[in-house]
């Protein structure tokens, strides 16, 4: 059976399509076979941030619609080959997706993958319900900001009375707190909610802490998921949400700003 | 003036902005938590009333009689009621 994660916020732009791409292919580099969903219908990303938009031929509307199957619609990884990615469709409607295809789908992937990592869209709309539905688990990316901290504490309640374990009363998904763009140095300063306050607030357990980083970017841009970046404070912190997840436990890292030597604390700068 | 900022930060010991989020937020998820976990405080007493109006006109039992308050997409929220009507009722 595979385990069926979903990346979601509620709130857009807090970082979902770089932690999916990152936790997708930071599993697939342990060895394990996964597949990356893209579930944002008509504003596909996934494929740009894992560098294969050129190789999108088909997508998952074309294999919901029995326009191709499976196999067609699936990118193999270039650097990864037990990794693949399911492109979202850039222009279709999003009333294409229901549960009984999607559960299709699911279950055709279950067979031969044994993560499956659904990178929900923003909002509280049918696609995100759709990305969150049939998952085992959450991972609940938040930036320590009011508004994101809101909504995924409304995603919270979805996942508890929207998704298919609480219709059928099953054991409830397994939530993790991921926050993202984390800035040690403006926590101290007290301006921004610390890993400690989100934490308080939406009382879940910690899956990982990413700091604010410039390879975050960089490796958009690129094409290269930040979790290639050894060198990266991101990248290293995305490494050990991986060992988190495969049950390992691991210190939390980067939650402290890096300390001033005595000159420029006297002097400033 | 570094040296002098840190001295004037630590005397003056205001309320930060992260901790007015802190405060801002635990109230409002708090609220929010609240009114999708919990009916609202008023539906027991409704359910009194609306029992007390439909027996002036017909039988009702307890178990034939259900009230719901549901909460649809967004903001809308549907009162369900469910009345059973048994034949010998429906001429009265």
């Amino acid at each position: 059976m595979a385990r069926i994660i979903v990346v979601t916020s509620g709130k857009g732009g807090v970082g979902k399509t770089t932690s999916s791409a990152a936790i997708g292919l930071g599993l697939a580099l342990k060895g394990h076979k996964v597949v990356l969903i893209d579930f944002d219908i008509g504003l596909r990303n996934l494929d740009l941030i894992m560098g294969c938009e050129r190789r999108v031929v088909y997508d998952f509307v074309n294999v919901i619609n029995g326009e191709a199957t499976l196999n067609q619609a699936l990118i193999k990884d270039k650097r990864v080959s037990s990794l693949s990615i399911l492109p979202a469709s850039q222009t279709r409607d999003k009333d294409a997706l229901n549960k009984e295809n999607v559960g299709k789908v699911l279950a055709e992937l279950g067979e031969s993958y044994d993560f499956i990592v659904c990178d929900s869209p923003a909002g509280i709309e049918a696609g995100a319900m759709m990305a969150l539905y049939y998952a085992d688990e959450a991972v609940v990316t938040t930036n320590p900001e009011v508004s994101s901290v809101r909504d995924s504490d409304r995603i919270l309640g979805m996942l508890a009375s929207r998704s298919r374990r609480a219709e059928l009363g099953l054991e409830p998904i397994k939530e993790h707190l991921l926050l993202t763009r984390y800035s040690p140095k403006r926590v101290e300063e007290g301006e921004m909610l610390s890993v400690e306050d989100v934490e308080d607030i939406l009382s879940i357990p910690l899956l990982g802490v990413i700091p604010e980083s410039q390879a975050v970017l960089k490796a958009s841009n690129a094409g290269e998921p930040v979790i290639l970046d050894t060198e990266s404070d991101a990248g290293q912190a995305y490494q050990d949400v991986i060992e988190r997840l495969l049950g390992e436990t691991v210190d939390f890292r980067f939650l402290q700003a890096e300390k001033k030597g005595i000159f420029s604390r006297l002097f400033g700068g | 003036m570094a040296l002098l900022d840190y001295f004037l930060r630590k005397k003056g010991k205001q309320v930060t902005t992260a901790s007015k989020a802190k405060e801002r937020l635990q109230i409002i998820v708090a609220h929010e938590r609240n009114s999708r976990n919990k009916q609202p405080d008023y539906l027991p007493q409704l359910t009194e009333d609306i029992l007390k109006v439909l027996r002036k006109y017909i039988k009702v039992s307890d178990e034939s009689f259900s009230i719901n308050l549901d909460k649809k997409e967004g903001d809308l929220n549907v009162l369900e009621l469910n009345i059973e009507l048994h034949d010998e009722h429906k001429t009265s």
